[in-house]
């Protein structure tokens, strides 16, 4: 098995319902930059942070950690085993941390300052060290996702007529800092896990500040580790998520040795979570608020069984043996933490005074559900330029 | 927030320093000791007779549009609950009265320029300063628009101009921070209000006043200075004849607003400590583990390599 970029046509009918999905989101994208954020969005004076916080942000830097756990388990302990998934991993990392600094320009009203936190510092404020550990962690994945576009262009350097004079200082300096780089990864790759659970924590230390005005069920001083295990928890369903999609996608055979072993290790994750998440509530008392049966307690009741039912899932062999039973249990458990975000920073928040409930706009959803397509669109184009996705030299041949 | 009660936040702080146990940084910025003689300013609501001249003199002062004096004895606008917002910083909201049918209850709501606000603790970029006098003002050249001050806010008081694309801002009331400074010792609210509704003196005084007044009228009041030590205390103060909670008065705890969140963070990172150690570690068991596994394929024979991966 050697990565490769994978051959197969860009075009089919899904991605042309992406591509519309895409630019219905990039309409409502320039109408809030030209008109400000109430044109699109419902947030106001009450509900200031809404979808593109909860669902774009937090829920993305929570989706995007495959890339640390997947480095974590590969590169730090160096299990070979899985040296398949992290590139993958990696991309989606990388791609997902585009997509959150993206989000935070859009939701930001004067994004034109968007680089104020690099100069301007607080170190009181959980905002701030999330912005910072983003920005570094990004440029860190840039870096570790280095090597696959130089493993891809070194000796094949071949520009069109008039540049081609540059084949061969591009190629030269291609190569340098590709030896360069192979000497000082793992400062990056270590680098990359510190930074991951320093954010991953610090996004669950964000809403601990709205204090009482944050539902009982959520909001604990333990936010920030429960925010932690729960990334790490969902980092290996999302790979293998995506993996069983990319493979169906490009018609390709999923890797099942290494996804098995992967979601055999999830309920261990999911086990401490909800260790912790239960002590919290018990010892707190807040369970009295699920008895409510109101709309929040519902929330958090379906966001615990999206857990819980995986949990049980993955313990079963015959699940994780088969493709379906494994991509129904890692979708429950992308589906539970998802949920759990959004929980966590628009149903939880419900301010003393609150007249209107928020639900996000149709304009808000549209650029969310558009910034997701582009994504997806633009690991389809990766897969297909860069080696990524590992795949069996006799298929590789068998395309070309 | 309809079903929290003080208990549950008490408890929730006390794990919360449990936590912070764990970190030994104190945090700084908003825990600095602040000046006796700093800026207190008592609301009767007793005394207010709801004229509305404060919300006028409040945007007269801060360059709003504003209408005529005049118009401000509309009594219409009472019918529903207002809040501060981009066009004024101070609104004035008329409650009933049990005990008086006739004689209805006024109060005037701004920010309350904590004496630990959570604002100045948020702000990503540190905009917002808690002065020495008890002001909490902000920069708005600094300011990126995140609204996280407005999440963090108790009382709900920053607001935004939502309908802005270029150059939106955060507004709330600045304790009349230009007019100050130009001379005036009053903010211009204080200076107006017609009644003495408005008390404005050192905050030592002013919460002196507000306990005579308590203690010569027990009948009037109730025996609570609402900002006495909510969140930790605030500049501005209310003395009331119903329950606050009636006045729609957030129910909050006594614990400063940013105090849990700063300990966390604190502890979190304590001198950078924690995330130093954890590279260390990581970097050992990478260090480890590779070793084994060189180890190991000096042992095997090179026929696994053809398979192996590129590392």
């Amino acid at each position: 098995m050697i990565p490769a970029p994978v051959k197969h046509k860009f075009l089919t009918p899904g991605v042309i319902i992406l591509i519309v999905i895409a630019v219905n989101g990039l309409a409502f994208l320039a109408m809030r930059f030209i008109y400000g954020i109430g044109a699109v969005t419902n947030l106001d004076n009450v509900t200031p942070w809404g979808l593109w916080i909860g669902v774009d942000v937090a829920a993305g830097v929570a989706l995007a950690a495959g890339g640390f756990t997947s480095a974590a388990l590969g590169h730090v302990m160096h299990r070979e085993h899985y040296h398949d998934i992290i590139r993958p991993a990696l991309l989606t990392a990388m791609l997902g941390y585009t997509f959150v600094a993206f989000a935070v320009f859009v939701d930001i009203g004067r994004w034109y300052f968007i680089w104020h936190p690099l100069v301007m510092w607080n170190g009181n404020s959980a905002l701030f060290e999330v912005g910072i550990c983003v920005m570094i962690y990004m440029t860190v994945l840039y870096i570790e996702f280095f090597p696959i576009v130089t493993e891809r262009f070194i000796g094949r350097m071949n520009l069109p007529r008039p540049f081609g004079f540059l084949n061969k200082p591009v190629d030269r300096m291609l190569r340098y800092l590709d030896s360069r780089l192979s000497i000082s990864m793992f400062v990056f790759i270590i680098a990359g896990v510190v930074l991951s659970t320093l954010h991953q924590s610090s996004l669950g230390t964000l809403m601990v500040i709205a204090g009482q005005k944050m539902h009982p069920l959520w909001q604990t001083p333990i936010l920030p580790l429960l925010f932690l295990l729960s990334a790490i928890a969902v980092g290996f369903p999302m790979v293998i998520f995506e993996s069983l999609i990319a493979s169906r996608s490009f018609k390709m055979k999923p890797e099942m040795e290494i996804l098995s072993r992967l979601g055999r290790m999830v309920p261990v994750i999911i086990a401490i979570y909800l260790a912790f998440k239960v002590t919290d509530l018990v010892i707190r008392e807040t369970f009295k608020y699920v008895m409510v049966f109101d709309t929040a307690a519902w929330m958090f009741i379906a966001e615990m069984m999206l857990l819980i039912i995986p949990f049980f899932m993955l313990l079963i062999r015959k699940v994780t043996n088969s493709a379906l039973g494994l991509f129904i249990a890692a979708g429950f458990v992308v589906a539970g933490v998802l949920l759990n975000r959004i929980n966590n920073f628009i149903v939880a928040y419900q301010p003393y005074y609150d007249p209107v409930k928020y639900i996000p706009s149709f304009g808000e959803i549209s650029v969310t559900v558009g910034c997701i397509a582009l994504l997806v669109l633009a690991y389809r184009a990766i897969v297909m330029i860069f080696p990524v996705i590992s795949q069996k030299r006799s298929e590789i041949i068998k395309k070309i | 927030m309809k079903n929290i009660n003080r208990r549950d936040f008490l408890k929730t702080t006390a794990a919360g320093v449990s936590i912070c146990a764990l970190g030994t940084a104190t945090a700084k910025g908003t825990d600095k000791t602040l000046p006796e003689d700093r800026i207190g300013i008592l609301v009767d609501t007793d005394a207010c007779v709801g004229c509305r001249h404060c919300e006028w003199a409040c945007r007269k002062a801060h360059d709003l549009p504003t209408p005529e004096l005049d118009a401000y004895s509309d009594e219409s606008v009472f019918r529903e609950y207002r809040r501060p917002d981009a066009g004024s910083y101070t609104v004035v909201n008329k409650f009933e009265n049990e005990k008086n049918p006739l004689l209805p209850v006024h109060a005037k709501i701004q920010c309350m320029h904590c004496d630990r606000p959570a604002c100045v603790s948020a702000c990503i970029v540190g905009a917002f300063t808690k002065n020495d006098d008890g002001s909490v003002t902000w920069d708005t050249g600094k300011c990126i628009g995140c609204r996280y001050c407005m999440v963090a806010c108790p009382f709900q008081i920053p607001t935004y101009d939502y309908d802005r694309a270029i150059d939106p801002l955060i507004r709330k009331c600045d304790l009349c921070e230009d007019r100050r400074k130009g001379g005036e010792k009053l903010p211009a609210c204080v200076a107006i209000c017609p009644n003495e509704a408005l008390i404005f003196g050192k905050k030592g005084d002013v919460l002196q006043i507000a306990k005579k007044r308590i203690k010569r009228n027990p009948d009037t009041y109730v025996n609570h200075i609402y900002g006495e030590h909510e969140v930790g205390g605030t500049t501005w103060m209310y003395i009331a004849g119903k329950d606050f909670g009636k006045l729609k008065m957030p129910p909050l705890s006594l614990n400063p607003a940013p105090g849990i969140s700063e300990s966390i963070q604190h502890g979190i990172f304590a001198y950078f400590v924690p995330p130093v150690t954890i590279y260390a570690l990581l970097g050992l068991m990478m260090w480890v583990t590779k070793k084994r596994k060189n180890d190991k394929q000096e042992k095997i024979s090179s026929e696994n390599e053809k398979e192996g991966g590129e590392s």
